[in-house]
C-alpha cells in the first residue's frame, strides 16, 4: 500500500535523494571544489525532473489518504518550478563563482527548496501545505544570507527569517482555527465543512489568517514590508530565485487552498484577493518609480505582477485560475531574462545595481539593449508582446467574473508602472554620457537565456507555445 | 472531588500562574524558570489525559533540552532588560488597545460558536480511557504509517536547518592548532624516543 | 480497612506517602553507608586507611558529617540570588529522589507501574541539569557561573547517546516498562540472557555516558577543582551543599540501578535454578556502585574539548549505528529472539 503511496511521489523523493547524495558527495570530496559541478548537475536533474512530471500525464491521484495531490494543476505548477529554478541555477553559477559565493551548499539548498515547492503547490492538507512551506522557506531563509559576511545579506537572511517566521505563525493561527471549526485538517473535508451556504464565523476567520501568511510569501500588500530589502541584500543570483520559482509556488499553494478548501466560498475570499491585488498593483507601480537601484525595482515589479496574478485569482472562475497560470508563465520567463541581464552589470569587476548605471547602454551593446528593451516592454504590457496577453487574460477573467472594477483598477496601474519601465529604455537610448557606463561582462550562456527570453516575448504572441492550453487543463482539474 | 480532578487543578493553576509569572517578571532568568515550571505542569495535564508518551516527550524535549539552551543563552546575553523595558512602555497603550480588540474578537467569535456537523467537541474529550492505553504504539502506528509523509517532510526541514546552521556559522580557522587523537594513538615510544647514552663530561 | 486505603481519597494519599517513605528512608540510610563505602574504597586505592574514627570502623561517618553540615552557619553570597540560591540544592535533591518511583526492585516492588518507565527516568535525570545550572547562576560567582556553563553542556551532550542506546533496549523489548524489560531478559539462560550481550557494545558506552550524565570522575569537569575550585558548589555550605551532594549520590545509585535493569536482569539469578529476588538487585548496584568508586580512584580527569569529542564524534555515531542495526537484528529475528524478546511468545 505504501509502496504505491511512494510511486506517486517518486519525483519529489528523487530529487531529495539527488539533493542528500550530492551533500554527502561533497561533504566527503573536494567540498567547495565539487559546488560548480554539483551546480550543473543540479539543473541537469531539475530539467529532467520536469520533463518527467510532464510526461508523466494521466490521472488525478492522490497519496497518503489526500496528504498529497498529484493532478494536472500541480504537475503544471511543477514543471514551471523546476524549469525556473534550472534556469537561475545555470545563471548564477558564473556569477557566484567569480565572487567566491559558490559553496556546495547553494545548489543542495535550491534543490531542497524546490522540493518544498512541490510539495506545496500538491498538499492536499493543511499540515502537508505547512511543511512544505517550511522546507521551502528555511531553505531561502539560508540562500538568501549566503554571503554571511556581507552586511546587506545578512540582514536579508534576517529580516526575511523573522518575518517569515511572523507569516508562518498567522498561517498556523488560521490552520489551527480551520482545523478547530472544520474538524479536519483535509482540504477535501475543509470543503465540506465550509458548506453550501453560510460559512461558519470561526473559519472565515481562520481562512483570512491563512490568507495573510500567503500574501506574505508572495509580498502581496500589505505584506510586502520585506521584499525590496530581500531582493536588495540577497545576491543577486539569490534574488532572481526569489522572484521566479517561490512566487510560482506561493501562488500554486494559494490557488490551491482557496478551491481545494474552501472552493464553495468564492465569495467570502473573491472580495479579499481583490482588495490585496488592487493594494498590490498601486503600491507596486507608484513606489517603483522613486527607487534607484534595479533590484529595488524588480522587487516592486513584482510585487505589482503578484497584483496582477492574485486578480485571476480573486475572480474565483476556472478562466480566472487558467489566466493566473498562463500569467506565472510569462512573468517569471521575463524576470529570467530581466535577471540575466542584472547579473551582467558590472564596472571595474564589481558589480552594481543603479539605475543610472545602464545610460548610453543602446548605442554600446545594441543586441543586450534591443533584448532587454523588449523584456521591459513586455515587463509593462505594452501590447504587441506577451506580457500584454498575461495581463489581457487576468483582467478578462476579472471582467467575466462581473469584476469590471477590478480589471478598470488594474489597468490604471498598469500605466502607472509602465512609468518606471520605460524611463529604464529611456536611459538606455537616450540617457546622459557623461556618466561612468556599465561594463557587461556575460558569459554566452547569460546572454542566451536574455535573448531567448525576449525572443520568446515576440514569438510567444502566436500561439504562447500551447501553455495556454496546459493551464486551462490544469486549472480544470482544479476548479470544478 | 476526585484526586485526579485535584491534580488537574493543581496542574492548571500552576501553568496559568506560571505563564503569568513568564510574561511579568523583571529578570529573564526568572522568566524561563517560569517557562518550565510551566512546562512540567503541561506535561502533567497531559498525563491526566491519559497522554503519558507525549507527557514525557515533552519533558524530554522542551524542559530537558529546549530550554536549557534558552537558559544558557539568556543566562549569558548581555542585554539591559530594563532598558529594554522602559523603551517598552511606550507602545503599551497601543499593545493595550491590539490586545483589547483581539480579546473583544475572541470574544466575539466565541459567542458565535458554531462549528461543521461531526466535529468532535471539546466535550467528547472525556470518553477517552487513559487506563493502559498502549497509547505510544498507538502513535507510532499514525506517525509512521498515516502521517509518513510529513513525517519524512520534518526530517527533510531539519537537514535543511542543519545544513542552514552549518553554512551560516562554520567556520575553518587554519591558525591553530588541532588536535589528532588517531595521530596521537598511534605514537608510540619507538617513534618518539631515543635513548642516548651520554658518556660523563662529554656530552652529546 | 484495605478499603479505606484503596477507595477513599485521603487513604490513597496516605498510602502512596506511606509506599514513598518506605522507599525514601531505606535509600537514604544505604546513601550514608555508600558513601563511607566510596571513601573507604578510595582510600583503600591510595594506601589509605579512609574514615576510621566515627563507630566501629568508622562506619558512622557519614552521620557524623550530616549533623555537621546541617549545624554550620548557611552562607549566602553576596548579590546572589536568594530564591533561586536556594531553590537549586533542592531541584538537585528531589530531581535525583523522584526518578525512583518507577524503579522495580523485585518483580511488582515499585511505586509507580507506569507504561513509559524507562521515558520518566530519562526526563527526570534530564531534568537533574537545572539544579546546576541554576546554583551556578544563582551564586553570582565567575567560577561557579563556568561549572555549570560546562556541566549543563555535558549533561545534554551524554543525554543524547544515553537515550540511544536506551532505544535499542526498548527495540529489543517492545515495552519501555521495567518490569518487562527485565521479564524479557528471562530466559532461563540464566546470565547468558540478559541484554549485556545483545547489546555488548551499548553496556560500556552506557556505563561511561552515566558516568559524564552524574559528572562523576574522570567527567567531573564541573566541579574540577585545580581549576574550578568546586565548580557550581563553591558558594554553597552547610545544609545545602548537602543536599548537593546527596543529590548527586542518589543520582549515581540511580545509574547503578539502571544498569542492573538494563543490561544485567535485575533482580534475576545470574545461575539458573538459584530464586531471583530483591537480593540479586542489590548486590549488583553494590557491584556497580564499586566500580564507579574504583573509576574515581583509578582515571585521571578528561579535559573538556576531549569530553566533547567523545560524546558527539564517538558515542553519538555509534549508539545511532546501533539503534539502526538493532531495529533490523530485531526485525528480522536474526538468531530468533536474541535480539528480538519480544517475540518470545511470553
Amino acid at each position: 500500500m505504501i509502496s504505491t503511496d511512494l510511486a506517486i511521489l517518486l519525483p519529489e523523493i528523487f530529487l531529495s535523494l539527488f539533493a542528500m547524495v550530492a551533500l554527502i558527495a561533497a561533504v566527503y570530496t573536494e567540498k567547495d571544489g565539487m559546488a560548480g559541478t554539483l551546480t550543473w548537475a543540479a539543473s541537469a536533474v531539475m530539467i529532467a525532473v520536469a520533463v518527467w512530471v510532464l510526461m508523466s500525464g494521466g490521472n488525478d491521484r492522490t497519496a497518503f489518504g489526500g496528504l498529497f495531490i498529484d493532478d494536472g494543476f500541480a504537475r503544471y505548477a511543477k514543471v514551471v518550478i523546476l524549469i525556473s529554478a534550472a534556469c537561475v541555477l545555470m545563471m548564477s553559477q558564473e556569477f557566484m563563482a567569480r565572487r567566491g559565493l559558490l559553496k556546495f551548499e547553494y545548489p543542495v539548498l535550491v534543490v531542497l527548496a524546490v522540493v518544498g515547492m512541490m510539495l506545496m503547490v500538491s498538499a492536499g492538507d493543511l499540515m502537508a501545505l505547512y511543511m512544505g512551506l517550511e522546507l521551502q522557506s528555511l531553505a531561502l531563509y539560508v540562500v538568501a544570507a549566503i554571503r554571511r559576511d556581507g552586511v546587506k545579506s545578512t540582514e536579508a537572511g534576517l529580516k526575511y527569517f523573522v518575518l517569515g517566521a511572523l507569516s508562518s505563525g498567522l498561517l498556523l493561527y488560521g490552520a489551527s482555527l480551520t482545523y478547530g471549526y472544520a474538524g479536519t485538517t483535509q482540504f477535501a473535508g475543509i470543503i465540506g465543512a465550509a458548506g453550501e451556504g453560510e460559512m461558519p464565523l470561526g473559519l472565515l476567520i481562520g481562512l483570512v489568517f491563512i490568507i495573510s501568511g500567503l500574501a506574505f510569501k508572495i509580498s502581496a500588500v500589505p505584506f510586502h514590508m520585506w521584499t525590496p530589502d530581500v531582493y536588495e541584500g540577497a545576491p543577486t543570483p539569490i534574488t532572481a530565485f526569489f522572484a521566479t520559482a517561490p512566487k510560482i509556488a506561493a501562488m500554486g499553494l494559494f490557488a490551491r487552498v482557496l478551491h481545494d478548501a474552501f472552493g464553495n466560498a468564492t465569495g467570502d475570499w473573491g472580495q479579499i484577493l481583490a482588495l490585496l491585488a488592487v493594494l498590490s498593483m498601486f503600491l507596486g507601480g507608484i513606489a517603483a518609480i522613486g527607487q534607484r537601484d534595479i533590484k529595488r525595482l524588480m522587487a516592486y515589479s513584482s510585487i505589482a505582477h503578484m497584483g496582477y496574478a492574485l486578480v485571476g485569482l480573486a475572480s474565483g472562475t476556472e478562466q480566472g485560475v487558467t489566466a493566473m497560470l498562463i500569467y506565472m508563465a510569462i512573468y517569471v520567463t521575463m524576470n529570467i531574462g530581466t535577471f540575466a541581464f542584472i547579473l551582467s552589470m558590472e564596472r571595474d569587476g564589481r558589480h552594481i545595481t543603479t539605475i543610472d548605471s545602464m545610460r548610453q547602454l543602446g548605442s554600446r551593446e545594441p543586441v543586450k539593449a534591443l533584448a532587454l528593451l523588449v523584456l521591459m516592454f513586455s515587463l509593462a504590457g505594452v501590447p504587441p508582446l506577451l506580457g500584454f496577453f498575461g495581463k489581457f487574460a487576468v483582467l478578462m477573467a476579472a471582467v467575466d467574473a462581473g469584476m469590471t472594477w477590478l480589471a478598470v483598477l488594474g489597468a490604471i496601474a498598469s500605466v502607472i508602472g509602465a512609468f518606471y519601465y520605460l524611463r529604464i529604455v529611456y536611459y538606455m537610448y537616450f540617457g546622459d554620457e557623461s556618466l561612468e557606463p556599465v561594463e557587461g561582462h556575460m558569459s554566452p550562456l547569460t546572454f542566451g537565456f536574455l535573448v531567448a527570453s525576449a525572443a520568446i516575448m515576440i514569438l510567444g504572441i502566436v500561439n504562447l507555445f500551447g501553455v495556454d492550453g496546459y493551464a486551462a487543463a490544469a486549472a480544470a482539474t482544479l476548479v470544478n | 472531588m476526585t484526586v485526579a480532578d485535584f491534580a488537574f487543578y493543581v496542574a492548571a493553576f500552576i501553568v496559568v500562574v506560571a505563564g503569568f509569572f513568564v510574561v511579568v517578571s523583571r529578570n529573564p532568568v526568572h522568566s524561563v524558570l517560569w517557562l518550565i515550571l510551566s512546562f512540567l505542569s503541561a506535561a502533567g495535564l497531559f498525563v491526566l489525559l491519559g497522554a503519558e508518551f507525549v507527557a514525557m516527550l515533552l519533558v524530554i524535549v522542551y524542559v530537558g533540552a529546549v530550554a536549557v539552551l534558552f537558559l544558557f543563552v539568556v543566562m549569558m546575553l548581555d542585554v539591559d532588560f530594563a532598558e529594554l523595558r522602559g523603551e517598552m512602555a511606550r507602545y503599551v497603550p497601543l499593545a493595550a488597545l491590539i490586545g483589547v480588540v483581539l480579546l473583544m474578537e475572541l470574544g466575539m467569535i466565541y459567542g458565535a460558536w458554531a462549528s461543521a456537523d461531526g466535529v468532535a467537541v471539546a466535550g467528547s474529550l472525556g470518553e477517552i480511557t487513559p487506563v493502559n492505553s498502549p497509547n505510544t504504539g498507538l502513535l507510532g502506528m499514525v506517525i509512521y504509517d498515516q502521517y509518513f509523509l510529513l513525517f519524512q517532510v520534518a526530517g527533510l526541514i531539519l537537514l535543511v536547518a542543519m545544513i542552514g546552521a552549518i553554512v551560516l556559522t562554520l567556520r575553518h580557522r587554519t591558525d591553530i592548532k588541532r588536535q589528532d587523537v588517531l595521530a596521537q594513538m598511534y605514537r608510540d615510544p619507538a617513534k618518539a624516543m631515543e635513548v642516548v647514552d651520554v658518556k660523563p663530561g662529554q656530552g652529546l | 480497612m484495605a478499603d479505606f486505603f484503596t477507595n477513599t481519597g485521603f487513604g490513597i494519599v496516605l498510602l502512596t506517602v506511606g509506599q514513598v517513605l518506605l522507599l525514601v528512608v531505606p535509600l537514604l540510610v544505604a546513601l550514608a553507608f555508600l558513601m563511607y563505602a566510596d571513601r573507604k574504597i578510595w582510600a583503600a586505592v591510595q594506601m589509605r586507611k579512609g574514615p576510621n574514627i566515627v563507630g566501629v570502623f568508622g562506619l558512622l561517618q557519614s552521620f557524623a558529617d550530616f549533623g555537621k553540615y546541617i549545624v554550620k552557619e548557611i552562607v549566602v553570597p553576596a548579590g546572589a540570588d536568594k530564591a533561586v540560591f536556594f531553590l537549586a540544592p533542592m531541584v538537585s535533591l528531589v530531581m535525583a529522589l523522584i526518578a525512583w518511583a518507577v524503579i522495580p526492585f523485585n518483580d511488582g516492588w515499585v511505586l509507580a507501574d507506569i507504561n513509559v518507565a524507562i521515558l520518566y527516568v530519562f526526563a527526570v535525570s534530564s531534568l537533574e541539569v537545572y539544579g546546576v545550572i541554576m546554583g551556578g547562576w544563582a551564586s553570582n560567582s565567575k567560577y561557579p557561573f563556568l561549572g555549570s556553563l560546562r556541566s549543563a553542556a555535558q549533561m545534554i551532550s551524554y543525554e543524547v547517546s544515553i537515550g540511544l542506546i536506551i532505544i535499542g533496549v526498548i527495540l529489543s523489548t517492545g515495552s519501555m516498562n521495567f518490569g518487562a524489560i527485565v521479564a524479557a531478559q528471562d530466559t532461563g539462560w540464566g546470565l547468558l540472557g540478559w541484554y549485556w550481550l545483545p547489546h555488548f557494545p551499548m553496556v560500556f558506552l552506557f556505563f561511561i555516558s552515566a558516568l559524564a550524565e552524574t559528572n562523576r570522575p574522570p567527567f567531573d569537569l564541573p566541579e574540577a577543582e585545580s581549576e574550578l575550585v568546586a565548580g557550581y558548589q563553591v558558594e554553597y555550605s552547610s545544609t545545602p551543599f548537602l543536599l548537593f551532594m546527596i543529590g548527586e549520590l542518589v543520582a549515581v545509585v540511580l545509574m547503578c540501578a539502571l544498569v542492573t535493569l538494563l543490561f544485567f536482569g535485575g533482580w534475576l539469578s545470574p545461575i539458573p535454578g538459584l530464586p531471583d529476588g530483591i537480593l540479586w538487585m542489590v548486590l549488583k548496584m553494590g557491584f556497580f556502585f564499586f566500580i564507579f568508586s574504583m573509576i574515581k580512584a583509578i582515571t585521571p580527569r578528561y579535559r573538556y574539548d576531549q569530553l566533547m569529542r567523545i560524546g558527539w564524534k564517538v558515542f553519538l555515531p555509534f549508539s545511532l549505528a546501533w539503534v539502526v542495526l538493532v531495529a533490523f537484528l530485531a526485525k528480522f529475528e536474526v538468531f530468533g529472539a536474541f535480539w528480538a524478546r519480544f517475540a518470545m511468545g511470553g
